[in-house]
């Protein structure tokens, strides 16, 4: 088989300008053929999503809304490190860290904490990432089906720790269900 | 004439415009979802129960649009385009047999508003107006897409006329009558001209679409090139009857086709009918089945839209001119010779 005639598509087809016949120049046998393929449109299952009713069905990869997750005894696990950031090729994280106080054991597991922590939802892509490099297995990306909403409002995009860390209750539940079993 | 005719013909007049405006309305939603199931999706569906409510809302947005006006001196005519294209669009009905004798309070009411002896010439010369409405539009618009627009609509208009002319003549000379209303009663239950004019009635239906200026013949308008031709300096309601005017003309041209070739009121089985239920439920039936066929040449229309892409203009001129024009001069040669040959053996 020569080069000029493999097809690896399986979709190859000679162009030819050769002379319509009589029957193929009044076009009617194909303008009938046409008709039909649209007709067979009609009644194929039509694609549309009724968004705000229906919603796509998602990927088991997929990647949401971001957590800052707390450890079982509820304390956030985040030490601020800064490799999310260094990570981010949106350049979507900033961070600025403090030092944890002797009563501030309960609530933060490592010596160094975050005290600000946003991700700017504007420039995030979601491709997991700061994930990866996360050291404490502190940040994530949930399989939340709540996208970011709209808005007109440049700052209501930068999610800081209020939106981010995962809640009280939820933290209590998982150390609930993991002693469970 | 008595006073009853009068209120008579004048109630019709009403009933005829309303269903013609109400069928206008229906098309642009019409032409939506059908574009839209033929592309495999849903189309519009918010505004009301399966977006029945959706010409409404177009209407109101046409009319809270802004009025502008181009820097134009002829704002008479600017006015005086689309009320033209509306006015010949509504005028064709007229002689239009909606359906046969209705007998109602013991009087013999005809279902066509007047059925002039020479019906088929006068939606021809309402037709060519229709020209007007479109170049005085193009023309007054002081802009050159817009007259390139008006300029290939009514060079399309006018070449393809002649063809629909032709094809009608031997229509014409097969039914030795020019009044539409004759032409439908001479269609009785199964003997459709389409069955004696095939050949005819491809012509008529090509011809058509070019003077509804739809798809596949819809250079007036090609977005793509013209930014919409003729009515693109045009804006709120003035746009809005341009664009009703068209499917006010769609609707119209369906009626044609169906009365023409497509037997109008007529149905096979209708004496058997007639029989059963008496005529007057007959001739209901009747009206039920003339609009059928009026809905499934609309949607033949919208079916034709999406199948077929634009023509180029030079194919369409050789279409008009080199193609069906001889093909109709044929047809009613052989028409001739065939209705010779039948009046000698009889």
């Amino acid at each position: 088989m020569s080069i000029e005639t493999i097809s690896l598509s399986g979709r190859k087809k000679e162009v030819s300008n050769k002379k319509m016949t009589f029957l193929e120049s009044l076009y009617l046998v194909a303008i009938a053929k046409g008709l039909w393929i649209t007709l067979g449109h009609l009644f194929t299952r039509k694609v549309t999503i009724k968004y705000p009713e229906q919603t796509r069905e998602l990927s088991p990869v997929y990647r949401g809304q971001h957590m800052l997750m707390r450890d079982e005894e509820g304390r956030e696990r985040c030490t601020a490190c800064g490799l999310c950031a260094l990570s981010c090729p949106a350049e979507a994280i900033t961070m600025k860290s403090e030092e944890r106080k002797p009563e501030e054991k309960h609530l933060y597991r490592e010596e160094k904490y975050a005290s600000i922590y946003e991700i700017n939802m504007l420039r995030c892509i979601f491709c997991g990432l700061c994930e990866e490099a996360c050291p404490k297995q502190a940040i994530y990306l949930t399989k939340s089906r709540v996208m970011v909403k709209s808005n007109t409002n440049r700052e209501d995009f930068i999610y800081g720790k209020e939106k981010l860390v995962m809640p009280l209750d939820m933290a209590i539940r998982n150390t609930q269900m993991q002693t469970a079993n | 004439m008595d006073q009853a005719i009068i209120i008579e013909k004048g109630i019709f007049i009403v009933v005829i415009f309303a269903i013609t405006m109400l069928f206008a309305m229906y098309e642009t939603l019409a032409e939506r979802k059908i574009a839209a199931w033929f592309q495999d999706r849903i189309g519009p569906n918010r505004a009301g129960p399966g977006g029945i409510l959706q010409p409404l809302a177009d209407g109101l947005k046409l009319f809270s649009k802004e009025e502008f006006f181009p820097n134009t001196e002829n704002r008479f005519l600017f006015i005086a385009g689309p009320a033209i294209s509306m006015t010949t669009a509504l005028m064709t009905s007229a002689v239009i047999p909606w359906g046969d004798k209705l007998s109602i309070f013991g009087r013999d009411v005809v279902l066509q508003a007047t059925d002039i002896n020479i019906g088929m010439l006068y939606v021809f010369g309402v037709l060519s107006v229709g020209v007007y409405g479109i170049m005085i539009g193009g023309w007054a618009s002081n802009n050159k897409f817009s007259l390139m627009g008006a300029m290939r609509a009514s060079s399309q208009m006018i070449s393809y006329e002649v063809a629909m002319g032709l094809a009608i003549v031997s229509l014409v000379m097969m039914t030795e009558s020019l009044s539409l209303g004759e032409i439908a009663a001479g269609q009785h239950s199964w003997r459709w001209n389409v069955l004696y004019q095939p050949v005819g009635f491809l012509i008529f239906l090509v011809c058509s679409f070019a003077e509804t200026n739809r798809t596949p013949f819809d250079l007036a308008e090609c977005e793509a090139e013209l930014i919409g031709g003729y009515h693109t300096e045009y804006s709120s309601m003035k746009m809005g009857f341009y664009l009703f005017a068209e499917y006010a003309s769609m609707f119209i041209s369906s009626t044609i086709l169906a009365i023409l070739y497509f037997g109008a009121y007529n149905y096979p089985g209708m004496d058997w009918v007639e029989s059963v239920i008496g005529s007057n439920g007959a001739n209901i039936i009747g009206i039920i089945v003339l609009f059928a066929k009026i809905c499934f040449f609309i949607f033949f229309y919208m079916w034709v839209r999406w199948t077929i892409p634009r023509f180029r203009y030079d194919q369409l001129m050789k279409l008009g001119w080199k193609m069906l024009i001889p093909l109709a001069i044929a047809n009613i040669i052989v028409t001739g010779i065939i209705i010779l040959l039948a009046d000698q053996n009889l």
